[in-house]
């Protein structure tokens, strides 16, 4: 059995080699080049550079905003979810491809469709650029279908089976939501807004062209460190690029504990 | 009865006003002077050599990652060694990270004072802000597509049949291209479709290591870019419809690739 076993994996150490060899060319060695540039001077060097006002600034407004980005789609998500699952209605097969043109498409198209229809020369009476508000409308573009491709499979092999047996039993909408619902729901939920806040936090082309760049305003994270490269301090902009690196680690090892937290009845 | 009304218009109505309405104005605003306008503007030489640079940038990705993304997929799944586990939270990293810091990483190690810009400056090769940089910033944003769609699909069909044909004497290369592989060619397609997408719109890890010089190292997202901030509206517009297009024969097969998936089983697991 153990040399079957062997064949039928093929060669394992040649292929996991390959494979090894290739991220670390591509992904790997580029971020360790990327962490000693910015803590080339130290750690405490480093801190004082990324903890500097503007770059202060730019995370906190960074941060502020894609918090809010949770909340909206945790809302709206949600919502579109349960619509394309429970509803029924003509075009549903439509809006339900639609949900992924986000993903698609490019970025700067994305920002550009944004200032054409509520920017500068919207007939709306509106004007989004160079607002804060222009760069959160950017950023639920991009991140709509996070929430709704996490919590749609989820309402998809939801049982209403059980609803209906809880309903049955006496149990009022609320309880039904609270007890049979939100369980299976959350960790989804929870999935689907981590990874929005990841995006939120590093987008750069849908909000390039909205958000102007005015420091300690519309100068988000990634705007400052493309700011600081054009303005050849590399330095400044690889101390909050690694600020951005650890946050976007951190996200992705909590997705990882919820999803483990999540499976833990499955094993 | 009503509470359904209310969630469909709710959530009906904020996809109108941040997705459809955006986009459907700027198919409008590209056409809304007819055709000859929109053509001249997307046959000028900087367009066209854009959109080439482009395909052609997508031509080499796609082909690296998809071999990369079922090897490693093979990697992951098949081979417990230790350390996979950290192989499969690097592989999902360029999901999660910023394309600016992506660039910026490239832009240090290329440059003249970095790891390997000593050496190649040295020896007269030009990577960065030429075609060599722009290929690895779209690698490096393409590279976790086909591993993430690979490898729920190899765990889900197990090795029961790889065994057997190993039993029965077949070569390593033959069962993966006559069992592994054809389970899992949907997958790899889907994969395919979803990094062809990301390599034609990448925008900000190019933007850092191209130098976005017009008709040299400008792709078409930065020409989009470009127009728009030199105040050429109808280039940027007309550049950003075909982007657009592309985008939408994407969802397409997107849609009609799903169904498939799906249909085999395969549930992300």
């Amino acid at each position: 059995m153990p040399r079957a076993r062997r064949r039928a994996l093929g060669a394992p150490a040649l292929t996991s080699g390959l494979a090894l060899g290739y991220l670390s060319v591509i992904v790997l060695i580029p971020l360790a080049a990327l962490v000693a540039k910015a803590t080339d001077g130290g750690w405490h060097h480093f801190w004082q550079v990324a903890w500097n006002p503007e770059s202060r600034a730019a995370l906190e407004l960074t941060l502020a905003l894609s918090g809010m980005i949770v909340v909206i789609n945790a809302f709206f998500g949600t919502a579109l979810a349960w619509t394309l699952v429970r509803d029924d209605f003509r075009g549903k097969k439509l809006v339900n491809s639609l949900i992924d043109l986000p993903f698609a498409l490019p970025t700067i198209v994305a920002g550009l469709t944004l200032l054409a229809l509520y920017g500068p020369t919207s007939g709306l009476g509106i004007n989004i650029a160079y607002t804060r508000a222009g760069i959160l409308a950017a950023l639920l573009f991009v991140t709509l279908p996070f929430v709704v491709r996490t919590v749609q499979p989820v309402l998809i092999e939801l049982d209403k089976e059980m609803e209906e047996a809880a309903a049955s039993l006496g149990a009022g909408r609320f309880t039904i939501f609270r007890r049979i619902i939100f369980p299976v729901f959350l960790p989804a939920l929870l999935s689907g807004v981590a990874l929005a806040f990841a995006r939120a936090m590093g987008e750069f082309g849908a909000v390039i062209l909205i958000a102007g760049n005015i420091p300690f305003k519309t100068e988000v994270a990634s705007l400052y460190v493309f700011q600081r490269i054009n303005s050849d301090d590399t330095t400044g902009a690889a101390a909050l690029a690694v600020l951005l690196l650890a946050i976007s680690l951190a996200v992705l090892l909590l997705i990882g504990a919820i999803r483990r937290w999540a499976t833990r009845h499955d094993r | 009865m009503i509470g359904k009304y209310a969630v469909r218009f709710t959530a009906l109505g904020y996809l109108a006003v941040i997705l459809v309405a955006p986009v459907s104005i700027i198919f409008w605003r590209a056409f809304e002077h007819g055709l000859g306008p929109f053509w001249a503007a997307i046959s000028n030489p900087y367009a066209v050599h854009a959109l080439k640079l482009t395909v052609m940038v997508t031509i080499v990705v796609v082909p690296l990652n998809t071999a990369f993304g079922i090897a490693c997929g093979i990697a992951i799944v098949r081979h417990r060694m230790p350390g996979m586990g950290l192989v499969n939270a690097i592989v999902d990293l360029p999901m999660a990270l910023s394309p600016v810091v992506v660039g910026l990483a490239l832009y240090l190690l290329y440059g003249r004072d970095g790891w390997f810009g000593g050496w190649l400056f040295a020896h007269n090769i030009r990577v960065l802000f030429a075609f060599p940089a722009i290929l690895l910033a779209t690698l490096f944003v393409s590279l976790p597509f086909v591993v993430r769609e690979v490898v729920p699909v190899l765990r889900e069909i197990g090795i029961d049949q790889e065994e057997a044909a190993a039993t029965l004497g077949s070569s390593a290369f033959t069962t993966f291209r006559k069992i592994t592989l054809p389970s899992i060619r949907w997958a790899v397609a889907y994969g395919v479709v979803l990094t062809t997408a990301r390599a034609l719109g990448e925008f900000g890890a190019v933007a850092i290591v191209s130098g976005g010089i017009a008709g040299q190292t400008q792709t078409l997202t930065q020409y989009v870019q470009a127009s728009y901030e030199n105040f050429d509206l109808t280039g940027a517009y007309a550049a950003s419809v075909v982007l657009a297009g592309l985008a939408i024969t994407t969802l397409f097969l997107m849609t009609m690739l799903r169904p498939k998936e799906e249909r085999s089983g395969n549930r992300d697991a």
